[in-house]
């Protein structure tokens, strides 16, 4: 009561209209700030853009050279030569069989591990697995490109003599054992959120552990397991220094992982260590190059989110 | 029924067999991880076997050179350090303000919807394509070069998915009645991340940004792709002090500066046919290896303590 009486006094009036002009500041730096966050979030959209604005604009202009149908169907791939051939199949064949060598491991290694942990193993082991898992996963791809070239590939050629001494196989085995760590974890989240209930009920009815997992826990976690399986994928067709370093550089059109091979990451490499010309046909071959990357990797990852739709499962 | 036909010694046989194979998948499960320790095992003993003649104070400040016994890797890891230190600069505060942003300000709408799709996209996008990206944005159109900046930042937009998500991760585990608190007392909302939200944040986004730059400072592929060099025989210029050639470098003249990093100097040294080389990369292997194994495990212990002292 009093206060709102002496608010007529002259003194008092310059308290409320002080408030009311910081309360406004106020607002406005509240509002700057707001709008900084959001730029910085929109960073992630810019990179995008960014992205698709650099390979496309570069690919266009490759195009002009080389006809869409030449690059698709082409079966040799010497860009670098006088006699030019750009046939991108030769490359992808490359980074099929390394990825589908590297999937052939990964993926029953990682879902078996993945089921231990969320069946099988008690906390004890648990929580000693998955560090070591995530360190597996932590090592540098340059550091597994050395581990591939000068020990696996040795190894390897003890079993099998006619192995080159670069090759896809060994270059492929290795990248299947740096994915694992990514399968395995996202596989045991994935199992790990499946309701306790259903398992309840599965032993209830007398099954064992393993018949419970395979059969009830599985196909509950399907959805997720088919995502890690697609991340997987993207990681093995987009990896890069292992293959420069164990698969060998030079351009081959083959579906033998006993061959040496280029792949679509390695060409990128080879071309991006020598030096050449801003605008030349050469420098935006890898441009090309890397839009096919991106496609390979777009594919895959539209087929995971059908995947995850069809199968995803409410509980 | 078919169960009422079966002897009590046959449904021992079949309960045996059941746990049999419950047996048989735990000893392949337990196997399957000890393929994954042995790696890890094999690759660090192999590079201290073979690299440990080369563990020495010359190895470390010695230029890459010609000769396999007196190549070091000098300006390999001065210039890690230095992209790592632009990496982090340009990425945590980008990255902690996407995630406050995200979580705290953002309302429901499409433009929210996009930003996040886009941050899970980026997440799976393959390393070398952001190389593709800096090689025309930044080396070219923006005309920074084949420089530390350039890498910098490259690396940046690479891990800024993984300190995002941390974050938010991080701040969704704090609970609402510390921003109802701080509101009911007449707080902004920029005040309320300000002093409560951030700094209870803090270990998670820590945890993030040291598996971010982890990663970073492992990754070849952008920065080969932007055409970092692979013989570099100088350091970049110290600020406020007179080179060779008489010219006082500015406070920032080593952000533009030529460089090598750790990855660039290993895949230099393994893809040499002189076996001499192998030693070397071994060493640097290793030291590339204790760095990124070290920083690893900083981030788990941190997420360990995290989840044991916290309670709201």
């Amino acid at each position: 009561m009093n206060h709102a009486m002496s608010a007529n006094n002259t003194s008092d009036l310059h308290v409320v209209s002080d408030r009311l002009s910081r309360n406004a500041m106020r607002n406005i730096s509240e509002r700057v700030i707001e709008a900084l966050l959001f730029a910085a979030a929109a960073v992630s959209v810019l990179t995008t853009i960014g992205i698709v604005y650099v390979l496309v604009s570069e690919s266009v202009q490759f195009f002009q050279h080389v006809s869409i149908i030449d690059f698709l169907t082409d079966t040799q791939w010497t860009p670098l030569f006088d006699d030019a051939h750009f046939g991108i199949m030769v490359l992808i064949s490359g980074t099929l069989v390394s990825s589908l060598v590297a999937l052939i491991v990964a993926i029953p290694m990682g879902t078996i591990i993945a089921i231990y942990l969320s069946e099988f193993a008690g906390s004890k082991v648990r929580e000693v697995a998955k560090p070591i898992l995530e360190l597996l996963g932590g090592i540098p791809t340059i550091v597994f490109g050395y581990f591939a070239l000068l020990m696996v590939t040795p190894l390897l050629q003890k079993i099998l003599p006619g192995l080159p001494g670069f090759s896809l196989l060994s270059a492929g085995l290795v990248m299947g054992i740096m994915i694992v760590p990514y399968i395995a974890s996202l596989s045991e989240d994935a199992m790990r959120a499946v309701p306790m209930s259903l398992r309840e009920g599965s032993y209830a009815m007398g099954s064992t552990r393993l018949y419970t997992a395979i059969h009830v826990v599985v196909p509950a976690a399907f959805s997720g397991l088919a995502a890690s399986y697609i991340l997987a994928i993207s990681r093995a067709v987009g990896e890069t220094m292992i293959l420069a370093v164990a698969a060998g550089m030079q351009p081959n059109l083959t579906a033998n992982p006993m061959e040496p091979a280029a792949t679509i990451t390695s060409f990128i490499v080879q071309v991006a260590l020598g030096d050449l010309p801003h605008g030349s046909i050469g420098y935006q071959t890898i441009f090309a190059a890397g839009l096919t990357l991106i496609m390979i990797t777009l594919m895959f990852n539209i087929l995971g989110q059908w995947l995850r739709r069809r199968f995803r499962e409410n509980y | 029924m078919q169960a009422n036909i079966l002897t009590t010694e046959q449904i021992r046989a079949l309960i045996a067999k059941g746990k049999l194979k419950d047996a048989v998948f735990k000893a392949v499960g337990i196997f399957c991880l000890a393929i994954a320790l042995l790696v890890i095992v094999l690759l660090v003993s192999d590079m201290v076997m073979k690299g440990s003649e080369r563990f020495t104070v010359d190895f470390f400040m010695n230029f890459a050179s010609r000769r396999a016994t007196q190549a070091g890797i000098l300006s390999a890891w001065v210039g890690s350090l230095l992209v790592m230190l632009v990496t982090a600069l340009a990425a945590v505060p980008l990255g902690v303000a996407a995630g406050v942003y995200l979580e705290e300000y953002a309302k429901r709408n499409w433009i929210t919807e996009l930003i996040e799709i886009n941050i899970t996209n980026l997440a799976a996008v393959p390393s070398i394509v952001y190389g593709l990206l800096a090689l025309g944005i930044f080396v070219y159109q923006f005309g920074f070069g084949q420089s530390i900046l350039s890498a910098g930042l490259t690396l940046a937009l690479l891990i800024l998915p993984i300190i995002i998500v941390s974050t938010r991760e991080a701040i969704r585990a704090i609970p609402a009645m510390i921003r109802e608190g701080s509101m009911a007392v007449g707080a902004t909302r920029w005040q309320t991340c300000r002093y409560h939200i951030i700094p209870y944040a803090m270990p998670g986004i820590l945890t993030g940004v040291i598996i971010g730059l982890a990663r970073a400072i492992g990754e070849t592929a952008p920065i080969i792709t932007i055409g970092a060099l692979t013989f570099i025989a100088f350091l970049p210029p110290v600020p406020y002090t007179t080179g060779t050639d008489g010219v006082t470098a500015g406070m920032f003249d080593w952000v533009m500066s030529p460089f090598t990093v750790m990855p660039i100097q290993i895949f230099n040294w393994t893809s040499r046919p002189d076996p001499a080389f192998e030693v070397n990369a071994a060493a640097a292997g290793f030291v590339l290896m204790a760095m990124v194994l070290s920083m690893n495990a900083v981030a788990i212990y941190l997420r360990y303590k995290m989840r044991k002292n916290i309670k709201w």
